[in-house]
C-alpha cells in the first residue's frame, strides 16, 4: 500500500477549500432564490413555450414544450457545426496543401489567406458577412437565377427541394453499397497479404456507390423530382420565393465565416502534418519502386494523418463551440433559443444555463472521444 | 533551324519559343490589364464566351512554350521553377495573376479613389466608394466608447504611462535585470490596476475587486519568504483569508471616499468602451489567466490524486463550454451565487469569466511544455536536494515555459480575438460600438466601412503579436 499520511494534508485542504467555495455558492443561491420567490426545478421543460422560432429542422411552434424548443436549438447548432466542419475541412486541406506547393504564387496566395482570416476576430467576420456582405445582395424580385434554379437574395439562398418517392429504398441501397465496399476492402487486404494480388478497390467502390443507387431508381421504384422555388408576390413591393428549400442568411453568414475562419487553422495543421513526415520516408518509398500516387497513399498520408488528427479534432471542437456566436446575428441556435428566449420567459437562470453548458460539454466530449478512438486506431502500434 | 515541335518545346529552338511564348503571355496579361483598368478589350470582336477565356488560353500556350528545361537563361529557369512547373500549375498561376489584376481597380476605387474623406456629415458620402467620413466622425466613440469626451485624456494618459512603464525591460541595465520578473509579475500589474482604478474609473466601481487585488498582491509578496514546506497551504488559504479580513474587518464604507482622486469625476464602467476597453480587458485577463493556468497545469501533473482530479475537472469543464455561455453565466447566474449585498461590477465579472476560461487553455499549453521536458531534468533537480517548489521555479518552469511560447502566444491571441464577445453582458468594445453606430438613423448604410476599419485594427494587433511571439521564440530558443 503506497498510502502516505503526509500526502493527505494538501489534498484534504484542497478538497475542503473546493467544498467550501461550492457550499458558499449553493447556500447563497438558496437564500437568493428564496428571497426572490423562485423555485428550483426542471419541471418547466414540459410546459408550453409560446414563442416561435424562425428556422427549425423539426416541426415546432409556440404550442410545443420548452424541451422541444431546446431540441430545435440543439439541432440547429448541430446543423451549423456539421456543415461548417465539412466546408472547413475541404478548404483547410486545399489551402494546407497549397501552402506546400512549389508554385510560388499559389504558395503565397494560401499564406496570405491564412494570415488574413485567422487574425480577425470571428465575431467581426460573422458581422461582416451578415450585416455588410449579404446585405448587398439583391431583393427577391431582382435576383437572377444561378444555373436557373438557385436564387441568392437578401432573404437567403433558395434552392430546389428534393421530393423523394420510396426514399427508404434509396437509403438502403446506399447502406448496402457502403457495407459491400467495406467487405471488399477487407477481402482485398487479405488477398494482398496472402497472395500479393492487388485489387482495384477504389474503382470498384466508385462503381458500387453509383450503380447500386442507380439500380434503386431503375428497379426499386425510387423517384426523385425537384421543386424549384417560384417568385410569389405577397404585397405590392414584397416578394418571397415559394416552394423549394430556403436557407436563411443567418445560416449562410454563420457557416461561411465559421468555415473560412476554422479552415485557416486546419490548413496549418495539415501543413505541419505533411511537413512532419521526414523526407527520407518519401525517398525510401520511391526507391523501392512505388509510384508517386502510391507514395502519397501508402507512405506519406498514413504518417501525416497521425500528426494532423489530434490538432484538427481540437479545431472541430472549437468550431462547434464557436457556433454559439450565432446568438449575435439571431440564428436560432441553442444559445439564442434556449439560453436567450427561454431564459427570458421562465427566469430559470441556473437550470437553463447549466443545461446549455452541459449540452456543449457532452457535444465536445463526444467529438473528442470519437476522435481519440480514431486516433488510437491509426496510431503506430509499437511492439 | 531544326524541326519545331510545338507540343514539346526544347532547347534547340530556344529563341523562337521564348519570343512567341513571352509575347503570348505578356499579351494575355496586357489584355486583362487594359480590360480591368480601361475597359478596353483587344479580342472584343470574338464571341463573348471566347473573348472571356482568350487571355487564359493565350497565356497558357505562352507558358507552355517557355517551359524549357535547363535553358541556360537564369531568369527563365527561375520562372519555370516557381510558377510554371507543369500545365496544371501554369493554369493556376495565370488564374491568380488575372484575379489580382482584376481585383485591383475595384479595391483601389472603393478604398481611395471614389472614397470620401473630407467633411463631417453624411452628405459628403455620395460616391460609390467608402465613406471614411463616417469613421472620422465616430472615431472617439470607436476608441473610447461612451466615455465623456472631456475626460478622455485620462485614458490616453494612462495608456501612454503604462506603455512607457511596460517598456522598462528594454532599457534595464544588467544590474536591474534580475528584478524584472518581480517587476512584471507583481509591481507592474499593481501600477496598472491603480491607474485604471483611480484614474480611468475615478470612483468606487472596482472596490470589492480592489480588496481582492490588494490581498493577492500582498500575499504574493509575503509568499516569497514563506518556507517552501508551507507554501502550498499558504497560497491556498492566506489570500482568501486576507480578502475576507480586508473586506469585513479592516475597511469600512467611510474609506470609499478616500479611494478617489481629488477633482476626477467618476465614470461608471458601463460607459467604458471601444478599443480602449478591448485593451483593458485583454490586459487584465492576460495577467490573471497566466498564474491560474500555471497552477492548474501543475495541479494536473501533481502526484496527489484528489488535486489531479480537481484540476482535470476544472480544465475540461472550461475547455468544453463556449465562452459565450460562460459570459451568460457570469451575467445571469453568477449574481445568484453571491450574497445579496455583494455587488460585483459587470466588467469585473467579465474579466473573471474570461480569465478562468482562458486559464484552462493556458493550463493545457503549459502542461504540454511540462510533459515535453525529459525526466532527467526532474531527477537531476531532485538529486540536488531541491523540493517541489524550488525544482519547479528554478529548473522546470523556466525550461517548460520557453518551450511553449508559441502556444501561449496563440492563447493570448485567442483572448484578444474573444474580447468582442462581451457584448453578451452589454459591454461594448469596438465591434459592439460599430453595431451601435450602424443602427444610428443618421448614419445608416455604412456597416461595411466600420467592419473593414475594425478588421484592419484587429489584424494589425494580432499580426504584431504573432510576429512578436515568433521573435521571442527565436530569442529564447536553446539548442538541445
Amino acid at each position: 500500500m503506497n498510502f502516505k499520511l503526509k500526502d493527505l494534508g494538501p489534498q484534504l485542504v484542497t478538497v475542503i477549500a473546493v467544498v467550501l467555495i461550492f457550499g458558499f455558492f449553493t447556500y447563497n443561491a438558496q437564500i437568493n432564490m428564496e428571497n426572490r420567490g423562485i423555485d428550483f426545478g426542471y419541471g418547466f421543460l414540459s410546459q408550453e413555450s409560446s414563442f416561435d422560432v424562425q428556422f427549425s429542422l423539426i416541426e415546432y411552434d409556440g404550442s410545443h414544450s420548452y424541451f422541444r424548443a431546446y431540441l430545435v436549438g440543439l439541432l440547429n447548432t448541430i446543423l451549423v457545426s456539421v456543415i461548417g466542419i465539412i466546408i472547413a475541412t475541404i478548404i483547410g486541406v486545399i489551402v494546407g496543401v497549397a501552402r506546400l506547393s512549389p508554385n510560388y504564387l499559389i504558395n503565397r496566395f494560401a499564406a496570405y489567406y491564412v494570415e488574413f482570416f485567422r487574425n480577425i476576430p470571428l465575431l467581426l467576420q460573422i458581422f461582416f458577412w451578415y450585416f455588410a456582405a449579404l446585405r448587398a445582395l439583391p431583393l427577391p424580385q431582382d435576383a437572377e437565377a444561378i444555373f436557373g434554379v438557385f436564387f441568392l437574395t437578401i432573404k437567403g439562398l433558395f434552392v430546389p427541394a428534393f421530393i423523394w418517392e420510396n426514399f427508404n429504398i434509396f437509403l438502403y441501397s446506399i447502406i448496402a453499397a457502403i457495407i459491400a465496399i467495406v467487405v471488399i476492402k477487407i477481402q482485398a487486404k487479405k488477398l494482398q497479404e496472402t497472395q500479393g494480388k492487388q485489387t482495384p478497390v477504389f474503382l470498384i467502390s466508385i462503381g458500387l456507390i453509383f450503380i447500386l443507387p442507380l439500380l434503386s431508381f431503375l428497379i426499386g421504384g425510387v423517384n426523385l423530382s425537384f421543386e424549384i422555388p417560384q417568385l410569389k408576390q405577397l404585397a405590392a413591393t414584397s416578394f418571397v420565393y415559394d416552394g423549394g428549400l430556403s436557407l436563411p442568411p443567418e445560416l449562410i453568414a454563420l457557416t461561411l465565416s465559421l468555415s473560412l475562419y476554422t479552415a485557416t487553422f486546419i490548413a496549418e495543421c495539415v501543413r505541419a502534418g505533411i511537413q512532419g513526415v521526414s523526407k527520407g520516408q518519401k525517398e525510401a518509398a520511391a526507391s523501392i519502386g512505388l509510384t508517386p500516387n502510391q507514395v502519397l497513399k501508402l507512405v506519406i498520408m498514413p504518417q501525416a494523418l497521425r500528426i494532423i488528427i489530434p490538432p484538427t479534432t481540437n479545431q472541430y471542437l472549437n468550431l462547434t463551440k464557436n457556433s454559439s456566436l450565432a446568438a449575435a446575428i439571431a440564428y436560432p441556435d441553442l444559445v439564442l433559443v434556449f439560453a436567450g428566449t427561454a431564459l427570458m420567459q421562465t427566469g430559470k437562470a441556473i437550470e437553463i444555463v447549466s443545461i446549455t453548458m452541459f449540452t456543449y460539454l457532452s457535444l465536445s466530449i463526444s467529438i473528442s472521444i470519437l476522435m481519440n478512438w480514431y486516433n488510437k486506431k491509426i496510431a503506430i502500434q509499437e511492439k | 533551324m531544326n524541326n519545331i515541335n510545338f507540343l514539346k518545346p526544347d532547347k534547340s529552338n530556344l529563341n523562337t519559343f521564348l519570343y512567341t511564348g513571352s509575347f503570348l503571355f505578356f499579351f494575355s496579361v496586357l489584355d486583362v490589364f487594359l480590360n480591368s483598368f480601361f475597359k478596353f478589350n483587344f479580342v472584343g470582336f470574338l464571341p463573348n464566351f471566347l473573348s472571356f477565356f482568350m487571355p487564359l488560353i493565350l497565356g497558357f500556350i505562352g507558358l507552355h512554350f517557355i517551359r524549357i528545361e535547363y535553358s541556360g537563361i537564369k531568369q527563365l529557369d527561375l520562372i519555370n521553377k516557381h510558377i510554371n512547373t507543369n500545365n496544371f500549375n501554369a493554369i493556376l498561376s495565370l488564374l491568380i495573376i488575372f484575379i489580382i489584376i482584376k481585383s485591383i481597380p475595384p479595391i483601389l476605387s472603393w478604398f481611395f479613389i471614389d472614397a470620401s474623406f473630407a467633411g463631417d456629415s453624411k452628405d459628403v458620402c455620395t460616391g460609390s466608394g467608402a465613406c471614411w467620413t463616417y469613421i472620422k466622425v465616430w472615431m472617439r466613440r470607436f476608441m473610447y466608447g461612451m466615455y465623456p469626451n472631456a475626460e478622455q485624456w485620462r485614458i490616453n494618459l494612462s495608456f501612454i504611462a503604462l506603455a512607457l512603464l511596460g517598456s522598462v525591460g528594454y532599457f534595464a541595465t544588467d544590474r536591474f535585470k534580475k528584478y524584472l520578473t518581480l517587476y512584471y509579475v507583481v509591481i507592474y500589474p499593481l501600477i496598472a490596476f491603480l491607474f485604471i482604478f483611480f484614474f480611468i474609473s475615478g470612483g468606487p466601481v472596482f472596490f470589492d475587486f480592489s480588496y481582492g487585488i490588494i490581498a493577492a498582491i500582498l500575499s504574493i509578496i509575503v509568499g516569497f519568504f514563506i518556507p517552501s514546506k508551507f507554501k502550498f497551504y499558504y497560497f491556498l488559504i492566506v489570500p482568501f483569508a486576507l480578502y475576507i479580513l480586508l473586506k469585513y474587518f479592516l475597511f469600512f464604507e467611510e474609506y470609499i471616499e478616500l479611494g478617489k482622486l481629488e477633482g476626477l469625476n467618476w465614470v461608471e464602467t458601463g460607459a467604458w468602451g471601444g478599443l480602449s476597453l478591448t485593451f483593458i480587458i485583454s490586459f487584465f485577463c492576460l495577467i490573471f489567466c497566466f498564474p491560474i493556468g500555471m497552477a492548474f497545469a501543475l495541479g494536473r501533473r501533481s502526484s496527489f490524486p484528489l488535486i489531479r482530479y480537481i484540476s482535470i475537472g476544472f480544465i475540461e469543464f472550461w475547455r468544453g463550454v463556449p465562452l459565450i455561455t460562460v459570459l451568460f453565466m457570469s451575467a445571469v447566474m453568477f449574481p445568484m451565487f453571491l450574497p445579496a449585498d455583494f455587488f460585483i461590477d459587470k466588467l469585473v465579472r467579465c474579466i473573471i469569466a474570461i480569465s478562468l476560461f482562458e486559464a484552462a487553455y493556458v493550463a493545457e499549453v503549459i502542461r504540454g511544455g511540462l510533459q515535453a521536458l525529459p525526466r532527467g531534468q526532474y531527477e537531476a533537480a531532485k538529486s540536488l536536494g531541491m523540493g517541489y517548489w524550488k525544482m519547479h521555479i528554478f529548473v522546470i518552469l523556466p525550461q517548460a515555459l520557453k518551450l511553449v511560447i508559441p502556444g501561449i502566444a496563440n492563447t493570448f491571441l485567442a483572448l484578444v480575438k474573444d474580447t468582442p464577445l462581451i457584448f453578451v453582458v452589454g459591454l461594448l468594445e469596438i465591434v459592439g460600438m460599430l453595431n451601435l453606430a450602424k443602427t444610428n438613423p443618421e448614419w445608416l448604410g455604412f456597416a461595411m466601412e466600420g467592419y473593414v476599419f475594425a478588421a484592419i485594427i484587429f489584424w494589425i494587433i494580432c499580426y504584431a503579436m504573432s510576429k512578436y511571439s515568433y521573435n521571442l521564440e527565436q530569442k529564447y530558443k536553446t539548442d538541445r
